[in-house]
């Protein structure tokens, strides 16, 4: 964390001001599962002292955790990203019911333009959903603030709060000021309570209504509290918003009045008439759905919105100003050069078993993690990635499907850690339902994708302390997988006899690759090779550039560089290996038929 | 840029360590006692893939994203990732980029060039261009990855603090075991350029 400035001011990020407003709030249970934007808030939160901690293996699970750390009468929080929320929907929706007796908060960070998410959904929906108040802070020191907020609120409320966040807020960084930590008001310890906990039909019936009653209590609170605040200006402009797109309105329109939605559900209906009827044009500025907008028309009000502003992708000052006054800013366009996606790392064994699957045309049902940009050229190699886990029970339907014009051809890709988030069940389901899919499992040994998170298969907490470590060939074979195999990823002509055999076997199989992930601080401080081409012997045939690696360069030859190198005038080049970027895998090697590519001296 | 208000845009390639460098930036400024936002991006974005930080100073800031057209510093880790951004330079404004080059995708596969041209399109689009060799500074120093802590301080000449400020937040950033490192990459970085004249 950052150090206190002059004024006291230190600088964090949405997610470290979150992990920070949990601890000065005395939360002492907090559960996630990883996922960009949300993962810094627990590797934030666990660094402080008295708190407890932990990766859970899906988002349903921390959700569950949260609740009962709640009902045992401590502050609790479960974080997640977007697509988590869906996840852990069904007990979010009754805990909604049961409420709370330690405050319990569940924070949602969307990905508006989907950075690293493969949907773009809202998350504000759920609030209005499953009838769960939601705070939605506009930077910083709003989401220290409104955190510490959430759990008073939770409590007074007898609800779980949602926290809205999104990536704009998590990953932007801001001035804050610290406070010392509170001690809760209720009191740890279970208090039998059936009516309340135990959400058999006769006790959830009385329930909705207590929730019914609470949202109109809320309403109250969000009329009259200074959660939700008007910012008198210029009558002429009225602008509804809240998140990060208030920001934007400030710089877009500093003279405009604007109402602040800090409370995103419910809304306070007489706040927004009266501020309706103050101005002469009122538009409503959000990100991604019409959530706003949709409930002020529902109020019988006349409100510009998502025609004005789009409902795709994130917002920007230029947007919302244009958007707003019609009128084009002078036009800045960027220069063509060639793109830059995000590519697999060198050394990453991801590439060996996607450079296999390419060679052996297998259907790849994919799934979450970097190993999805295995679908970019040149690896090309997957078919299908829709969510965590689907990979398996998506190969499963389309052997189902197609019987044995299936067979042989379709194989599940899933990570280490996605596979114990929700493969596992997928397994079971092959093996229940005399399925002969091959599942491969990529152990890396870590989460790799959001950043290097511990997880069950790794034998670590989540603050790096020992414990049992999830054996994959032990799993599989007790969901009844027979063939279960491990294999080096790095070495493609083993993979690739393995993969063979597996695909065509009538019968379920596992084959798990096993090579840590390149980042990792125990790879790189292992003694690695560093691989050269030799010039003289390239022919420029691109064999070894067909793995994409960063680290395998392309030097392009005119017909007289090339005459001028001693090659035919007709080579178009040669390859180059970067030292600074080379892995020393061993991947490239085998696949130069003149071997080039030989091991550096040192 | 004023003395009291700017934006800074920071442009690399995954794994260049812009996250850091953004910290070191933001945090001098906050440490100056300005009000300071940043934004950047995480996940997909990082693996080798472009990435930008964007950063703002004044004595208020509402955005933590800076407009096309409206950065006044434009610091690009890598030679191409300054033109694939320069529109969001505003007229009159400073791009130091690094010469490093590092081939995209397309270029590592031969189906594109790297673009040979750089230079001059910079030129043509910036008010003031400075091309600095940080690689080389940051492998004399046998640190490659100190390449971003070089290009900070190549560019600081061009922001409103003392480069004490900087070496303030190396200290209060970085553990101790890189601390030297990085504050040698610093001083050789401030020598990599004058700002009244070109690259040094």
């Amino acid at each position: 964390m950052s150090v206190p400035s002059k004024e006291g001011l230190v600088l964090l990020s949405g997610n470290e001001a979150i992990a920070r407003g949990a601890f000065e709030a005395g939360v002492k249970v907090a559960s996630a599962y990883p996922g960009t934007p949300s993962t810094e808030i627990l590797e934030n939160f666990a660094r402080y002292e008295g708190v407890y901690a932990e990766w859970a293996p899906n988002e349903k699970v921390s959700v569950e955790v949260a609740i009962g750390a709640s009902m045992a009468g401590v502050r609790a929080l479960s974080t997640m990203k977007h697509v988590g929320v869906n996840v852990a929907a069904d007990p979010i929706f009754t805990a909604s019911y049961t409420g709370v007796r330690g405050g319990l908060v569940i924070v949602a960070a969307d990905d508006p333009e989907m950075h690293s998410s493969q949907n773009e959904q809202d998350s504000r929906h759920y609030a209005v959903a499953a009838k769960i108040p939601m705070l939605e802070p506009s930077d910083s020191a709003e989401a220290r603030e409104y955190t510490l907020l959430a759990y008073e609120l939770s409590e007074r409320f007898d609800t779980p709060f949602f926290l809205r966040s999104t990536t704009r807020i998590a990953h932007a960084k801001g001035a804050v000021r610290l406070e010392a930590p509170v001690v809760p008001p209720v009191e740890p310890g279970i208090v039998r309570d059936a009516a309340k906990w135990v959400m058999l039909p006769v006790h959830a019936r009385w329930r909705h209504g207590l929730v019914e009653q609470r949202t109109l209590a809320l309403v109250e609170y969000a009329e009259t509290s200074g959660i939700n605040r008007v910012e008198p200006g210029d009558r002429s402009l009225g602008i509804i918003t809240g998140g990060v797109s208030y920001q934007y309105v400030k710089e877009a329109f500093p003279a405009a009045s604007v109402l602040k939605l800090g409370m995103a559900w419910p809304m306070p209906e007489k706040m927004i008439r009266d501020f309706a009827a103050g101005v002469d044009r009122l538009v409503v500025v959000e990100e991604l759905d019409p959530h706003i907008e949709t409930h002020v028309k529902a109020l019988g009000l006349k409100t510009h919105g998502k025609d004005l502003i789009p409902i795709c992708g994130e917002l920007d000052p230029r947007i919302v100003r244009e958007g707003i006054t019609g009128e084009k800013a002078p036009a800045h366009s960027p220069e063509r050069v060639p793109n830059r996606p995000p590519n697999l790392c060198p050394g990453c064994p991801h590439r060996g078993l996607f450079f296999v699957l390419n060679k052996l045309k297998a259907i790849v049902s994919g799934d979450i993690g970097c190993y999805t940009l295995a679908a970019l050229p040149p690896l090309s190699a997957m078919d299908l990635c829709v969510c965590m886990g689907a990979s398996v029970s998506a190969a499963h339907g389309m052997e189902k499907a197609l019987g044995k014009g299936a067979h042989g051809q379709v194989v599940a890709v899933i990570g280490d850690s996605t596979f114990l988030h929700s493969g596992i069940t997928g397994l079971i389901d092959i093996v229940y339902n005399r399925g002969k899919s091959t599942v491969i499992i990529l152990d890396n040994g870590i989460t790799a994708m959001t950043g290097a998170q511990e997880n069950p298969s790794t034998g670590k907490t989540l603050q790096g302390q020992p414990t049992h470590r999830i054996d994959f060939v032990a799993l599989c074979r007790a969901i009844g997988v027979e063939h279960v195999y491990p294999v080096n990823p790095h070495d493609m002509e083993a993979t690739e006899v393995v993969l063979r055999r597996e695909m065509a076997r009538e019968a379920p199989s596992v084959v798990i690759t096993q090579a840590l992930c390149a980042l990792l601080p125990e790879h790189r401080r292992a003694e690695r090779p560093v691989y050269e081409v030799s010039t003289a012997a390239c022919v420029g045939c691109k064999a070894c550039s067909k793995l994409g690696c960063p680290a395998i360069e392309w030097v392009a030859y005119t017909p007289e560089e090339a005459a001028a190198a001693g090659k035919k005038s007709a080579q178009k080049g040669v390859t180059r290996i970067n030292p600074l970027l080379c892995d020393g895998c061993g991947q490239c090697p085998p696949l130069c038929k003149f071997n080039a590519i030989l091991e550096k001296k040192r | 840029m004023s003395v009291k208000s700017g934006n800074i845009f920071l442009a690399g390639v995954g794994g260049q360590g812009t996250l850091l460098a953004s910290e070191l930036l933001s945090e001098a400024f906050l440490l100056a006692g300005h009000d300071v936002k940043n934004s950047e991006v995480h996940g997909m974005a990082q693996r080798g893939g472009a990435v930008t930080t964007h950063i703002r100073f004044g004595p208020k800031v509402y955005s933590p994203l800076i407009e096309p057209g409206c950065a006044d510093l434009l610091v690009a880790f890598e030679k191409m990732e300054a033109l694939r951004f320069v529109h969001y330079l505003a007229p009159g404004g400073v791009v130091v980029a690094n010469t490093q080059e590092i081939q995209p995708p397309s270029v590592l596969r031969g189906l594109e060039l790297y673009p040979g041209d750089i230079e001059e399109r910079l030129r043509a689009a910036a008010g003031r261009l400075f091309l600095v060799d940080a690689l080389s500074a940051a492998l004399a120093l046998k640190e490659v990855r100190a390449v971003n802590v070089v290009m900070v301080a190549a560019a600081s000449h061009f922001l409103p603090l003392p480069a004490q400020a900087y070496e303030d937040a190396l200290k209060l950033r970085l553990p101790a075991k890189i601390l030297d490192v990085n504050v040698a990459a610093f001083r050789a970085g401030r020598e990599l350029l004058s700002p009244t004249g070109g690259a040094a």
